[in-house]
């Protein structure tokens, strides 16, 4: 890889710290959302959704003229319901009709559709429709749904779990251990907020015989799946096209109810229809993640190694099991990776994924790392304070070494690299650690007290096969295939089944293909986001697309480059074994041909070709995995210093420093945003963030005046330093890292303001960490003093 | 999220607007900050829409013996960036720079923030401390109210039938008075959880309170020596009975203990802005 330093100018391959070319057009309102497309004879869709938790359905009145423009679950006739079946054992299957049939399981679940010219015309018809609902009693709080006696959300199984497991790696052996720290820590249930919501418009192609989706969607083909099955439909009869997508982090990485509805609609009424999302159905309908409950026991030495851990944990899975990544993606995963990147010989975690009256738990960026980074970081804190040891002291004891990787840990994670002691230990100098604590000691002239804190985690990235295929959901991810093209002009098209909702893949992959073929980003074109186009992909999730879709491309481009190079050696009248592609050119001993003359003799001059020419042509689709598929595994450590107002609670950043190691990095700035983008949403879990819900399972937000998402003020610029340890695995060595900026704010800043806070009695184990839970724990902690002296 | 069917009618003039608003189920419209949001998610679904922008008297600002008067119409943004003239040295800029965001004090008004009277709002409590005064236009003529008697709930005013608020008039602050304002927000541009104001003269041994955003019109305190130990002199505010405030602010159905001692403290952080004890941070 070319360094930064010594890159030279105008280099544009892996490495180049480019401008995204796509920001040409987004920056300038040129986009193409969703809502950007018109089509004749459009109409849209208002949907009548639950307003009640959990209820039987009695009846649902439609107004008589508005009969053939409101149509129900009676209607719909051929239309399956959406199942995510996991195959691990145990796993109870959930099945959700796309409207409700018998009865409804959240608030906002859908009813009944209302088709109109405008919106406003359609949801005057939404209101007009009754429903007569028999209440139910509904399951708000996990904890008091996994209790026996418990209402049951689906009453055939007899409990509200989904799954359960347990994994026991010799914890009995931790007992006897000097030092035993608990505690019980918990995260809010959020709704992640990309800013363009979903949305789909759909209509049938009779040409084509085909049912054609435009949809803001992470994972085209797989919806192609889902839908398809849902409908009745030929995989064949139905394509699915993603324009530019206003963010997902996982939000559009699902098979929609509503996409199942509206494909049906319109064949039903012979026009194009159209749903967009509003703010109010995101919030209170959809977009549910994140909240997870854990009782964690630490076991450890008094120098501070650690013992072993034990762990329960418990996940709201919500209503149902959404598709693909079903309702168990959360919990499943907390007991693989709550160890982290740390070494200890003893090990125990129970889950349970649990079904409530809301809307189901989707996979949010950093997935199930965010609430066990938390945990473990926030319990660590609590370890190192019991120990009376600095918080980096009880982490570098039980990091795993350099010297260890590659490295198994205790799940059976397969670390490929990295040196987890250096990220720690170089954060603690980006962020003056000693300065901090000196003036720490001094005390602030404002009365506000000082914290430092701390955490690391790791990543599991562009996980593959071997992973995936134990989970045994509706997708496993295998072969990743790429397309590559020249264009007689000597551009290149590239095609990948992945898709960008933000990530700056039309620059990045056109980098990957520069650096193998020469040709500058300019000239490259990335398609991407239509299943008729493009070849199959699971996706983009999982931080898997620079390693999969990039492996894929630079394999496409390879063997792109073997056949321009065979043309070339012709041309240039040299052998093969005597020409090299270079800066978009073949050179030979005798000169060199530049790969818009290859091309244009091989589209329009055939008879300039010699006799035994490779008749494949200048067109490549190639399949890549890495040479292991268990996941590159990046990581970061996070250091951040919070300003805490003793008197009314308030938490103000003063700095934050982030040391993380993503492999080869193609796009450093690309990166870099990836990390702010991710840290923005990182400090939304620790501090803002939070849907609650009322004993009758209401949400209590429904605008973005009550559900608070950080804005620009909020967010620091952090100081960030790369790493660059390649994995030994992947082509270039690149990692995945689209996750990490969110995985570890909320046990740094958890930290910190622990640290500030642990000399006046307060401990704070819960996010958001809010003014107005910092202030109850630090009213009752001055009420013990009083009482006590 | 879309609004339920409306009739929008921008009148010229007050009387027009007035007349307008004697139908049943019209509603005035200032800059529509509130009431556009609401429209959209159909909290309110009003049948006519009376947009007062069309009246340019209600944008008009001017001087009076003793008062500034600000038409309703004149927007936050006019008072942040001084196009208006203030009531004492960046006392209410100080205040309308705290709103919301720039986009929404470019189009919000005085007025229609009072009207709205959101508890939270930040007009509605630094001008229940200033002591500002509302004037009315109706049917039967114009009439002037007390801030304190037009705010009569959360969300609910003195406002009658046909009658629109048209004007704002506001004490100048006294030389040697001082002004404190303090409001607790999770974030930058959010609606406050607790607001506080004080206006206090030392040297005349007065003091105005305000403990604001509980869910009711402000709880205002006319003579808030019973706050600060009995009398307001030179450093009072380092003599804030905060217990006293706790016992206020449970008596007008604060019950959450947490959220009491919240409103004391901004209280008492307004009170200290106000004997120079304290640094003003801008929008606090």
């Amino acid at each position: 890889m070319a360094g930064g330093a010594q890159q030279q100018a105008g280099f544009e391959g892996v490495g180049a710290r480019l401008p995204r070319k796509e920001d040409e057009r987004l920056m300038r309102g040129l986009g193409t959302y969703i809502a950007d497309i018109r089509l004749a004879g459009l109409q849209d869709v208002a949907f009548v959704r639950s307003p009640l938790a959990h209820a039987r359905i009695r009846a649902i009145h439609v107004p008589e003229d508005l009969k053939g423009r409101v149509f129900t679950a009676a209607d719909l006739d051929g239309v399956k319901p959406i199942r995510a079946v996991s195959g691990l054992p145990g796993f109870k299957v959930s099945e959700q009709p796309v409207l409700a049939t018998d009865k409804v399981r959240q608030v906002g679940e859908l009813i009944a559709m209302c088709v109109a010219p405008t919106r406003a015309e359609a949801e005057d018809m939404a209101a007009r429709v009754e429903l007569d609902l028999e209440e139910l009693p509904a399951l708000h709080d996990m904890l008091a749904a996994r209790l026996p006696g418990a209402a049951l959300v689906h009453e055939h199984w007899g409990d509200n779990v989904f799954l359960e497991s347990l994994v026991n790696i010799g914890i009995e052996a931790a007992f006897d251990a000097p030092v035993k720290v608990s505690r019980t820590l918990s995260t809010a249930r959020q709704c992640m907020a990309p800013i363009e919501g979903r949305g789909a418009v759909i209509h049938f192609d009779h040409r084509l015989d085909q049912l054609v989706v435009h949809t803001a969607s992470q994972m085209p083909h797989i919806v192609r799946t889902g839908l398809s099955e849902c409908l009745g439909l030929e995989e064949g009869q139905v394509r699915i096209v993603s324009p530019d997508v206003g963010g997902g982090f996982g939000y559009k990485a699902i098979l929609l109810a509503e996409e199942v509805c509206l494909g049906w609609l319109t064949r039903r009424l012979g026009h194009p229809v159209r749903w967009l999302e509003d703010r109010r159905e995101h919030l209170t309908a959809n977009a549910n993640c994140r909240e997870h409950h854990y009782e964690i026991t630490l076991y450890a030495e008094r120098d501070g190694t650690l013992r072993g851990i034990d762990c329960e944990a418990t996940v709201d899975s919500g209503a149902y099991s959404a598709y693909p990544f079903s309702a168990c993606l959360e919990a499943a995963q907390v007991a693989s990776i709550l160890p982290g990147p740390y070494d200890f010989p003893a090990y125990r975690c129970r889950t349970w994924s649990v079904a409530t009256n809301k809307c189901p738990i989707l996979p949010y960026r950093g997935v199930a790392r965010t609430g066990v980074c938390f945990a473990l970081e926030v319990a660590l804190d609590a370890l190192a304070a019991e120990l009376g040891l600095p918080p980096e002291v009880v982490r570098l004891r039980n990091l795993v070494r350099p010297e260890q990787m590659p490295f198994d840990n205790i799940t059976n994670k397969h670390f490929d690299s990295g040196d987890y002691p250096q990220a720690l230990t170089r954060a603690l100098a980006a962020i003056g650690a000693d300065t901090v604590r000196e003036r720490q000691q001094a005390g602030e002239a404002d009365g506000r007290r000082i914290g430092l804190g701390l955490s690391i985690y790791c990543e599991q990235a562009a996980h593959g096969t071997s992973v995936y295929s134990g989970w045994g959901i509706p997708m496993v991810p295998g072969h990743e295939q790429a397309g590559a093209r020249l264009t007689p002009d000597g551009g290149l098209e590239l095609r990948v089944g992945a898709h960008s909702h933000g990530q700056g893949l039309e620059t990045t992959l056109a980098q990957v293909a520069c650096e193998i073929l020469g040709i500058p980003v300019s000239r490259t074109r990335l398609v991407h986001g239509d299943t008729a186009m493009t070849p199959y992909s699971t996706g983009s999730w999982g931080s898997r697309v620079m390693v999969m879709a990039g492996g894929a491309v630079a394999t496409a481009c390879t063997e792109l480059g073997e056949r321009i190079r065979a043309i070339g050696a012709h041309m240039l009248q040299a052998s093969l074994d005597e020409v090299r592609l270079e800066g978009g050119r073949v050179v030979g001993p005798g000169g060199d041909v530049a790969i818009r003359d290859i091309a244009h003799t091989w589209y329009r001059r055939p008879q300039d070709l010699p006799a035994g020419v490779d008749p494949h042509g200048l067109e490549v689709t190639a399949g890549y995995k890495p040479v292991r598929d268990s996941g590159t595994f990046s990581y970061a450590a996070h250091a951040v210093v919070v300003a805490v107002d003793t008197g009314l609670g308030e938490v103000e950043i003063l700095d934050y420093a982030i040391v993380e190691d993503g492999g080869t990095l193609v796009n450093p700035m690309v990166v870099d945003g990836q990390i702010i983008g991710g840290l923005a949403q990182g400090i939304g879990t620790a501090l803002y963030e939070e849907m609650a819900f009322d004993s009758a399972g209401q949400p209590l937000a429904s605008t973005l005046a009550d559900y608070l998402l950080p804005g620009a003020p909020e967010v620091p610029s952090p100081l960030i330093e790369h790493m660059l340890t390649p994995s030994p695995y992947t082509r270039f060595g690149v990692k995945g890292i689209g996750e990490g900026g969110a995985i570890a704010p909320p046990a740094a800043i958890a930290n910190a303001i622990n640290d500030a806070l642990r000399p006046l009695g307060a401990e704070m184990l819960r996010s958001p960490v809010t003014p107005h839970r910092i202030m109850a724990q630090l009213l009752a902690a001055r009420a013990g003093e009083r009482s006590a002296a | 999220m879309k609004p339920a069917p409306f009739r929008l009618e921008r009148p010229r003039t007050i009387a027009d607007a007035c007349s307008l608003l004697m139908q049943d189920g019209a509603k005035a419209m200032a800059g529509g900050q509130s009431l556009g949001p609401m429209l959209n998610l159909r909290l309110a679904a009003p049948d006519l829409v009376v947009d007062l922008g069309g009246i340019a008297e209600l944008r008009r600002a001017w001087s009076e013996p003793g008062c500034e008067v600000y038409g309703a119409l004149v927007t936050h943004a006019d008072v942040e960036d001084g196009r208006v003239p203030d009531v004492g040295e960046n006392i209410l800029r100080r205040v309308a720079g705290g709103i919301a965001y720039r986009a929404v004090r470019n189009r919000g008004t005085m007025g229609g923030s009072l009207f709205h009277a959101d508890p939270a709002a930040d007009w509605v409590n630094a001008l229940s401390a200033l002591s500002a005064e509302v004037e009315i236009a109706g049917p039967e003529g114009r009439r002037r109210l007390a801030l304190a008697d037009f705010l009569t709930g959360a969300l609910s005013t003195a406002l009658g039938c046909g009658e629109i608020l048209v004007a704002i008039r506001v004490p100048h602050v006294q030389a040697g008075a001082r002004f404190g304002y303090v409001k607790h927000c999770r974030k930058v541009g959010e609606f406050a959880h607790a607001v506080g104001a004080v206006l206090a003269d030392p040297a005349a041994g007065t003091c105005r309170a305000v403990m604001g955003a509980i869910d009711a019109p402000p709880l205002v305190f006319a003579d808030a020596a019973p706050l600060f130990g009995g009398a307001i002199t030179e450093g009072f505010a380092a003599r804030f009975d905060a217990a006293a405030a706790a016992a206020a602010l449970a008596a007008a159905g604060v019950e959450d203990p947490v959220r009491r001692h919240m409103h004391a403290e901004v209280l008492r952080r307004a009170a200290l802005q106000a004997s120079a004890l304290l640094p003003e941070k801008a929008a606090a």
